[in-house]
């Protein structure tokens, strides 16, 4: 059964395209210079513009345009030299204007691309159109018996639209192509990329036919992917939908669907029919967006090194392998972090081994990014040296790496307070050594008639008894020694 | 002569010398209000007690020598300009309670230099309408005659200026609101370029076509207003960041030589033969003062009432959809959310208003927005083209204000298209952008004003001013007050 259905779901080729809502990190908002910031009481950061009091005018916030830019020109768009604000017009009480103000006909970026690396093919996943549009509020409807609260705090936050081709040929990829679009806004800085609070959203349009077909099949557009993890989930449970009304001998209609996250399924929204008509209009309150040459090459000049760039060099000139440099550049601050404890000496795969398993391992289990995490690069560079030199050996070391991480103490003085020295007497590992022999002779004599593998026995016996400390290097030779 | 018959300048000139004190003057002037107010009916609120207030304050500062051209001038504002803690109603049964909670740009000009507000003129709903009769409030009466409509949709500040109930206002216009009531007022008024004045506070109707102007007894004082709104504005994007010249140093007798373009288009059947003498009469009396008239082509002019009408009424079906009973003005209580902006706006606007949003919504409509709103844009271009090649050959252009003196109240109230031909020869330099300036130019058989309209190119409103000038000059029609 389960082969035949992986055999249909074969048959099908899937055609994704995401539109995703990235929050900028500006300090004000788009069109008046109320806070952005999150968490305040409700309505405390309005004005009359961002409240859409009669009379008031909108003046955009250059930030905003300058940080659309510098994305655009990350992800390889070109920009219009003249690009205009529009209406979209629709009635909701979270939208004080009655319209929001975003980009139709002239949007900022346009034809752009991306690259994601799937299953170790690299593959490019074109980027319509990059435009600029305000947050609307919030309601809230829980309260006071049947009435519904707005709060217009959120209102007039910038967001960036950016829009990819329908260039996604699988759940899988839709994730590595969010994840990249994530890392390239947290290295520029524009925004913080949090899923889960908001600010970085995406909806998708999702469409599967059979192999070879050229024409698309009917598309659903899935909003409501909150989280990264629901990302991939969420596209397989509709491409999976799609295909098995197929199969069955229907037809796909097109239509707004929902992702329920709780009952891992996604609902049908509105229909086509019942789509709205926005009447977007070109804002006349809004002089056009003019681009010169001047602020173009300053915010490309100010460009930071963005991931794929990164990787390449980490590779380059650490010697890196693939999945090593893929890892450490996806976070700017994790890159940083590698960067540095190279410079203080860590040799950089060590530093990478480190980092890609202990260090991630302590982020996740304690919830932390690599800026909260007490240990500092140099600090891991110090630890690495004490190896090096003999004075802790690996083992130590791990236990030694979870204190520095949650007391943000120097290795050197760990291992001083707890007395963690190796044991590199080897009169004193000869001692320990003769003990535990003294006491195995069956598994001398068992070593003796060919079992090496109790070899293993011995150190760890001889570990038990020095508490970890003997010197392995000095351990193996005198054990194989005795023992021959 | 009572001082609420005095021009701003000749106010200004006896406050100065203290000779009177600001309480005197706006003694006359609500003496004068108390008289006649109750027949013409100019105002929706009269602000008594802010204007003694003021004028308190406007009294210090003359007493301290810190006196500026509007320090203690009684002056009327449109009710469609936000005056913080005072009502703005624009006309309309929707704002029926408004009180801003901030000061347009405009006004906060004047406040700087202590003007006494005399009260919230009366106006047409939204500045929809050109008799003032689609104000939710009354009908402004014509201070000639007092059956006759004062124009509109400035009206109530027209009819205040003419009545002598205050010494000048503010007046908006869009297609003709400021000029058409000017001339069936027999005052000034005067629409400066696009751009000139800030919209800031001003409830938008077609933001590519309002502008803020003033509506005064003389072209000096039109000039000097316009010495104190004009200039850019951070709040208002579309205000030109452009220096404001001194407009009353433009003011001056000598046209010799000055080339004035009389549009054929214009000279059509269907104007009144009253105003059709009146006008001819008043350029040659500018020929006989060394002007040259010359015969200029606008080809575009037929389309001009379609395109206006499709435009503003485009931007006014979105800038009025913020009226929706959520956050402030009138809300009636329907079962439901779509209930509930139903009523209230079903509630809220009149059947003007009402007319232009369901036009509006249907030229933006998918399907219909490229025959609708981009052709008229595109006829726009034209329109404005016609003006650019027309100013080549001439300085200024003349032409009647309104085809028509001021009708009866009631007259065309029932045929929406004739009431939009008042507006034939005012709304295209609204379309062009360019200002233009009313002056009264004569009177009908039935002793009505009749105005002439001079029109000039973008930012030169010192050559409509300075020809204005030099006719007012000349003749004596400014100086005739209507008996009433």
């Amino acid at each position: 059964m389960k082969n035949s259905a992986d055999a249909i779901l074969k048959k099908y080729e899937v055609v994704i395209g995401l539109e995703v809502h990235a929050q900028l990190l500006t300090d004000t908002k788009i069109f008046c210079r109320c806070s952005t910031k999150f968490g305040s009481e409700p309505n405390t950061q309005t004005c009359q513009v961002c409240t859409g009091m009669p009379g008031v005018l909108p003046v955009a916030n250059k930030k905003a345009i300058e940080y659309a830019i510098r994305t655009g020109l990350a992800m390889n768009c070109s920009i219009a030299p003249y690009s205009r604000f529009a209406r979209k017009n629709y009635f909701y009480p979270d939208l004080p204007k009655g319209y929001q103000i975003s980009q139709y006909e002239l949007p900022l970026c346009e034809h752009g691309f991306v690259e994601i690396i799937t299953d170790n093919e690299v593959r490019r996943i074109g980027i319509t159109r990059i435009h600029l549009e305000e947050d609307a509020g919030k309601n809230i409807h829980e309260g006071r018996g049947d009435h519904s609260f707005v709060d217009l705090n959120r209102t007039g936050v910038p967001l960036m639209e950016i829009v990819s081709e329908p260039d996604i040929r699988s759940p899988k990829e839709a994730a590595g192509y969010m994840k990249k679009l994530r890392a390239i806004v947290r290295y520029l800085g524009v925004c913080d990329g949090n899923m889960e609070e908001g600010s970085l959203r995406c909806d998708a349009n999702v469409s599967v036919r059979l192999f070879g077909r050229k024409e698309f099949g009917t598309r659903t557009e899935l909003k409501n992917i909150n989280s990264f993890k629901f990302v991939e989930k969420a596209l397989e449970y509709e491409v999976k939908r799609q295909i098995s009304i197929i199969e069955d001998g229907g037809t796909i209609i097109q239509e707004t669907r929902l992702w329920d996250s709780a009952a891992g399924v996604t609902q049908s929204m509105r229909s086509k029919e019942e789509a709205h008509d926005y009447r977007y209009f070109p804002d006349p309150d809004l002089a056009p967006i003019v681009v010169g040459k001047d602020l173009m090459d300053s915010i490309r000049a100010a460009l930071p090194e963005l991931p794929d760039e990164k990787r390449k060099r980490f590779m380059d000139r650490y010697g890196l392998p693939d999945l090593d440099a893929e890892l450490l550049t996806s976070e700017k601050a994790i890159a940083d972090w590698f960067e540095e404890a190279v410079r203080a000496g860590g040799q950089a795969k060590t530093v990478s081994n480190w980092m890609m398993g202990d260090l991630m391992r302590i982020m996740n289990e304690e919830n932390k990014s690599i800026e909260d995490i007490s240990l500092k690069p140099a600090q891991m560079a110090g630890m690495l040296a004490l190896i090096e030199n003999g004075t802790i050996s690996g083992k130590i070391a791990k236990t030694v790496f979870e204190e520095m991480c949650r007391t943000g103490k120097d290795a050197a003085v760990i291992v001083k307070e707890k007395g963690l020295v190796q044991i590199s007497d080897t009169g004193e590992i000869e001692k320990a050594v003769d003990e535990i022999l003294a006491k195995s002779p069956g598994e001398i004599a068992r070593f003796r008639a060919g079992d090496e593998k109790l070899i293993g026995f011995f150190v760890g016996q001889v570990m038990k008894a020095t508490k970890g400390k003997a010197n392995p290097k000095l351990l193996n030779e005198l054990l194989m020694k005795k023992l021959k | 002569m009572k001082l609420n018959e005095m021009t701003v300048v000749g106010l200004r000139k006896l406050l100065d010398k203290r000779e009177i004190s600001v309480k005197e003057a706006l003694d006359d002037v609500y003496a004068r209000i108390d008289s006649v107010e109750d027949r013409v009916r100019a105002f929706i609120t009269i602000t008594r007690d802010e204007a003694y207030k003021s004028a308190d304050r406007a009294q210090e500062a003359l007493d301290s020598g810190m006196g500026s051209l509007l320090t203690g001038i009684p002056v009327a504002v449109k009710d469609n300009m936000c005056t913080k803690g005072i009502l703005t109603t624009c006309g309309s049964k929707i704002l029926h309670n408004f009180v801003p909670p901030y000061e347009s740009t405009v006004t906060s000009k004047l406040k700087a230099q202590d003007y006494v507000i005399v009260g919230k003129a009366n106006m047409d709903e939204f500045a929809m309408g050109s008799s003032t009769e689609n104000s939710s409030s009354h009908t402004t009466r014509n201070p000639w005659d007092i059956d006759c409509v004062p124009g509109g949709s400035s009206g109530g500040s027209a009819a205040a200026v003419a009545a002598g109930e205050c010494i000048a206002a503010l007046g908006s216009d869009t297609g003709g609101s400021i000029r058409q009531p000017a001339a069936l007022c027999g005052i000034v008024g005067l629409k400066p370029t696009y751009g000139r004045v800030s919209r800031y506070g001003l409830v938008a109707f077609a933001s590519s076509l309002d502008q803020i102007g003033p509506l005064t007894k003389d072209v000096t004082d039109s000039a000097a207003m316009l010495n104190v709104i004009a200039g850019h504005d951070p709040l208002d994007s579309t205000s030109a960041p452009i220096a404001t010249p001194d407009f009353m140093a433009s003011l001056g007798t000598e046209i010799k030589g000055l080339r004035i373009g009389i549009p054929k288009e214009y000279f059509i059947e269907g104007i009144d033969g009253d105003v059709s003498r009146a006008v001819n009469d008043a350029i040659r009396k500018l020929e006989s003062l060394g002007a040259e008239a010359i015969e200029v082509s606008l080809p575009h002019t037929e389309y001009a009432t379609a395109t206006y009408y499709i435009l503003a009424t485009s931007e006014a079906s979105s800038n009025l959809a913020r009226y929706d009973g959520v956050k402030y003005g009138l809300r009636e209580t329907g079962k439901d959310l779509l209930d509930m902006y139903m009523d209230t706006r079903a509630k809220g606007f009149g059947p003007e208003v009402k007319r232009r949003i369901m036009l509006g919504s249907y030229a933006l409509s998918s399907g219909y927005y490229d025959a609708y709103y981009k052709k008229a844009q595109q006829v726009r271009t034209l329109i404005k083209n016609d003006f650019d090649e027309a100013f080549k050959a001439v300085d200024v252009i003349v032409t009647p204000t309104s085809p028509t003196p001021a009708f009866r109240v009631g007259e065309k109230a029932a045929d929406p298209l004739q009431m939009y031909l008042s507006d034939i020869f005012t709304i295209s330099v609204n379309l062009a952008g360019v200002p233009a300036i009313s002056i009264p130019c004569g009177f009908s058989s039935g002793n009505l004003p009749v105005g002439l309209q001079i029109i000039g190119r973008h930012f030169e409103e010192e050559a409509i001013l300075k020809t204005a000038y030099a006719y007012e000059q000349s003749t004596e029609w400014h100086l005739r007050r209507a008996a009433l």
